[in-house]
């Protein structure tokens, strides 16, 4: 097995250009396993923990930020989900990159970029893109990421509401992988964006009871219930041994109640 | 004649003496079996199954032997002695025989000289299965008529009939031992054709009865070591890896080392039986109970196991510490093509005890009665016939003790924190604490001690004292519980001498121990070294014509008179034992019968707040009150009551293997969950003290009852927050929203 080390960008994107196919190594929380469990065999590794331009939080978040950061950073519903991955150990290493580039339905960091409307910036030797998080997310553990690219940062819109909540539902009370989990985000102005985790292929958005709530001033129980209910009509959950269709149906809908409740307070 | 030492002893019994393996644990010095090295050393790897059932149509190495660095590959063809292995029966191949019969069954293993070139090596087998239709349902097993064993109980009138009539449906799912250190083994070749072996495992002189056999060698060309383990709980007492890497070791003539990984782990240890249980409770309006009815069925996998043991105790537990006059019962284990079951912390109680704690509620509940009067109103005491067998129980059973002891123990304060690490859901941050409602529930167990039903069960130890202090030789295995540091005190304050090292002692050089299982090693080992101890300080004394003896020697009327090295002058003093509790009968066609060497009490109080929209539980207390007999270490016996109590509720609301067609789902530690530190609850204790009539000082085995009716009381909570039937173990989230 070949290591690449780069401690700059550069460096990792001309190893990168080299070796296209090379397996991208951050804090190795998803991909240690998969070696260790034979389900990977990498042949090339670049491991990306040393490069320094990949470690911002400022505007926009780098690839290689840890979870141990983000849980410390600025924005509430994000460290509310950093806290949930793993144990200290594991947020220690794992970061928002390797979330994104694992791109698991229950990634833990992508409810909350899913519901700001997120962009992904790739970098490759040949120049960068930015995609919108559902070009960029294509389906359950795939992505738009291309040979020779990396996964350099997360891009958040300027506007980003105070009012922002984070649950994630499992049944370990840490330390768990989620049967469903949402991030609600609510502005000044009433505009709701609710999105779902491990409840569908990738993170989705609930488009019918975001128009609806959005559209509620000052919502009553009625409308809490009402939005409660598009949330579980919406998801597209599915039965496996983690939890079941059915209650991941009724479960998305209760959090993403909840935290509505919490934006609301 | 046997004498005690007046002064107490440094490091005697009743101090928490400090367990020697605990800082090198800590701080990660303990050598465990998956430590183990030798120099030239191969590394092993396993060919498994990847259905649970399936015919092998072509296992051919030729292409997987040609990669560099791959030493040997070996099938069941190669097996030079019998061909099969197995506790009770030796129904299991030590490798497939043509068709495999559980996902995971080991087909073929491979020695090559690195672990991954071995990893290589295994997926390089060319090999091609036919998938069968497996049988995975318990009662179309039963059916089909695959038992592996039936147990019937009939005593008493069977048209009894009470006023108050309860029926119930209950099921427990499959728990895994989850023993964080996996199997691992190192075999060396002696170069005399024989083989040493160092691996994971209870019960030393078993697996090496079965090993012998299978490598076609003389017994004494095996010699099996203790090893470090990193936790058995009943899935090292059966073997795993254990001929294989023999073979490996004794084909190429160098050492050979087998580490399972975490995934192979799961399918690569027995687990605890799955149930099915059907029970009609009959009682009079006060309370007595008039009859108990119960169907049990129990999911034994695709080999035998421990499995007629695990139904025995089932069947002849199956109403709890609660006086019957009438008890009818059927019990089977089964054969199935699901993972393998056999020991584990508990065996065959824990299921029912969680239907017969249900069953208890739910009459309490038709009565009209307090849940805890009504236990109390049965409850079982010395003296009584064992409502099952027939047997008199003789030794202290204080039944109304645990209870009144474990009720007086103040109740937490009511939920007073929005702190998301004291709510269901955790740092999820599901929940506030208007969602949540509190829980209490109560649930009491009865358990036997050491072996049962005519089992010759004995445990040999050797005591030798010399000028530099004491050595205890014994086969009997530390699995992490304390052993050595119990054996060591009983050693100390039945010597008076302070110095006392429990020496690791292979196959050949004592006769067995018996298995660190069924909370006996205290008692019995125990009661071993005890035996061995007073004999060596009487032989002390009668030679230096004392009456004491201490660290310094002997000594006479308050002076010493010989000191250990004038006593052991000709060589050192030594005794060896072999230690039988009182003996047990083989059951009658009707389940009558002495069956069980001793007993125990235990009786758990949960407090839970439930999050009932989410289905989220949060357990935030479990007190207990046992009979422990005596205690020997304070501190272990309270480890073993806060790890089994978290044992038990791990069973009650996360803790299973999911399967399908045979297939563990969850075979990592990501998806089979355990309790984390916030899952567990706080633990209140109350020990009760009744010595056993043959434990050593008095003490009980203690390590099981935790595990026992933890689980029960958990649901008794949840049902008490919600209102909820829930039949079922572990309790899904879904259980409990109906969704």
């Amino acid at each position: 097995m070949e290591i690449d080390r780069p401690t700059d960008l550069a460096t990792a994107l001309e190893a990168l250009r080299q070796a296209p196919d090379a397996t991208l190594l951050a804090g190795g929380t998803d991909l240690m396993v998969e070696i260790n469990f034979g389900h990977r065999r990498p042949e090339h590794v670049i491991a990306l923990r040393r490069v320094n331009e990949l470690q911002e939080v400022d505007g926009t978040i780098g690839a290689g930020v840890t979870w141990a950061r983000l849980e410390e950073g600025p924005h509430r519903a994000l460290a509310q989900a950093a806290r949930t991955v793993g144990s200290p150990q594991i947020r220690a290493a794992g970061t928002i990159g390797g979330n994104l580039g694992t791109a698991s339905p229950a990634g833990d960091g992508l409810p909350f970029l899913v519901a700001l409307d997120a962009e992904i910036e790739l970098r490759s030797a040949a120049g960068s893109r930015r995609l919108r998080w559902d070009e960029f997310l294509t389906g359950p553990k795939l992505t738009a990421l291309q040979p020779g690219e990396l996964i350099h940062s997360v891009v958040l819109p300027e506007e980003i509401p105070a009012r922002q909540e984070f649950g994630k539902v499992g049944v370990r009370n840490a330390m768990v992988i989620s049967a469903v989990m949402a991030c609600v985000v609510r502005y000044e102005d009433g505009r709701t964006r609710v999105a779902v985790g491990s409840a569908g292929p990738t993170t989705l958005r609930m488009g019918r009871a975001e128009e609806m709530i959005s559209a509620e001033a000052d919502p009553s129980a009625a409308a809490l219930s009402e939005f409660q209910r598009l949330v579980s009509e919406e998801v597209r959950p599915i039965t496996d041994h983690r939890s079941t269709e059915s209650y991941r149906r009724h479960a998305a809908g209760v959090i993403a109640r909840r935290l509505l409740e919490r934006c609301l307070r | 004649m046997t004498t005690t030492t007046g002064t107490r002893i440094r490091g005697g019994i009743g101090e928490s003496v400090k367990r020697p393996d605990g800082i090198p644990k800590v701080i990660g010095n303990f050598a465990y079996a998956s430590d183990l090295a030798a120099d030239g050393m191969l590394w092993g790897a396993t060919l498994r199954s990847p259905y649970a059932r399936a015919r092998v149509v072509r296992l051919d190495p030729a292409a997987a032997l040609a990669i560099p660095g791959v030493q040997a590959i070996l099938t069941q063809d190669d097996v030079p002695g019998r061909k099969t292995f197995g506790q009770i029966t030796a129904d299991q191949p030590v490798l497939v025989d043509g068709e495999a019969r559980f996902w995971g069954e080991p087909a073929a293993v491979v020695a090559a000289d690195d672990p991954e070139t071995a990893r290589l090596a295994v997926a390089a087998i060319d090999v091609e299965w036919e998938e069968l239709e497996p049988l995975v349902d318990m009662e179309e097993a039963l059916g089909r008529d695959e038992v592996f064993r039936y147990a019937p109980v009939r005593r008493g009138d069977p048209d009894a009939t009470g006023t108050v009539v309860v029926e119930g449906y209950y099921e427990v799912g499959m728990q895994d031992q989850a023993p964080l250190g996996t199997e691992a083994g190192l075999a060396i070749p002696d170069g005399e054709g024989g083989v040493d072996l160092w691996v994971t495992s209870q019960w030393t002189h078993e697996d090496h009865d079965q090993i012998w056999r299978s490598l076609d060698l003389a017994p004494d060309q095996v010699r099996q070591h203790p090893t470090g383990i990193g936790g058995a709980f009943g899935a090292r007492e059966d073997m795993s890896l254990h001929i294989h890497v023999c073979l490996l070791a004794l084909r190429t003539g160098r050492p050979v080392k087998m580490v399972y990984n975490r995934e192979e782990s799961f399918p690569g240890h027995v687990h605890r039986h799955p149930a099915r249980m059907w029970y009609r409770h009959e009682a009079d309006a006060d309370g007595t109970l008039v009859k108990v009815e119960a169907k049990i069925i129990l999911d034994g996998g695709a080999y035998m196991d421990t499995t007629p043991a695990v139904v025995g105790n089932a069947v002849y537990f199956t109403t709890g510490p609660y006086r019957v006059d009438s008890v009818q019962v059927d019990g089977y284990g089964v054969r199935t093509n699901n993972p393998p079951t056999g020991a584990m912390r508990g065996f065959g109680v824990v299921q029912v005890c969680f239907a017969h704690e249900s069953q208890m509620d739910r009459l309490a509940e038709a009565l009209g009665m307090d849940p805890l009067e009504l236990r109390k109103h049965n409850a079982l005491t010395t003296g009584d016939p064992l409502p099952t067998t027939g047997q008199i129980i003789e030794t202290p059973l204080p039944t109304v003790g645990v209870i009144e002891q474990l009720a007086a123990i103040p109740l937490p304060p009511p939920l007073d924190s929005d702190d998301p690490r004291r709510l269901p859901g955790g740092t999820g941050l599901t929940t506030t604490p208007d969602y949540v409602t509190r829980g209490v529930g109560y649930a009491v167990s009865l358990k036997n001690i050491a072996f049962s039903e005519a089992f010759d069960d004995f445990a040999e130890a050797r005591v030798v004292l010399s000028p530099s202090g004491v050595e205890v030789h014994t086969a009997a295995v530390e699995v992490g519980q304390g052993m050595v540091t119990v054996l060591q005190q009983i050693a100390r304050t039945a010597l008076g001498v302070e110095q006392v090292a429990i020496v690791p002692t292979d196959t050949s050089e004592i006769g067995s121990a018996g298995s660190t299982s069924a909370s006996r090693q205290t008692q019995m080992a125990g009661g071993a070294v005890l035996e061995a101890a007073r004999a060596v300080r009487d032989l002390a004394l009668e030679q230096a014509g004392g009456d004491d003896l201490t660290s310094d020697g002997v000594w006479r009327a308050g002076e010493l008179v010989m000191t250990l090295d004038e006593l052991c002058a000709d060589g050192p003093i030594s005794h060896h034992t072999r230690f039988r509790h009182p003996p047990t009968e083989e059951p009658d066609e009707n389940g009558q019968g002495d069956l069980h060497a001793d007993f125990a009490v235990a009786a758990h109080r949960a407090v839970v707040d439930v999050d009932a929209e989410l289905g989220l539980v949060r357990v935030v207390q479990v007190d207990t009150a046992q009979d422990v007999g005596l205690v020997l270490n304070p501190q272990s016996v309270r480890g073993q009551i806060e790890g089994g109590i978290l044992q038990g509720v791990g069973l009650a609301v996360m803790e299973e293997l999911v399967l399908d067609r045979g297939i563990i789902l969850n075979a990592s530690f990501t998806d089979y969950l355990l309790p984390t530190f916030l899952d567990a609850p706080e633990v209140e204790m109350a020990l009760i003290e009744e010595p056993s009539p043959w434990g050593p000082f008095g003490a009980k085995g203690m390590g099981e009852p935790p595990t026992i009716s933890s689980t029960p009381a958990v649901v008794a909570a949840i049902r008490n927050a919600t209102g909820l039937e829930l039949n079922r173990v572990p309790i899904r989230p879904q259980d409990i929203t109906g969704t």
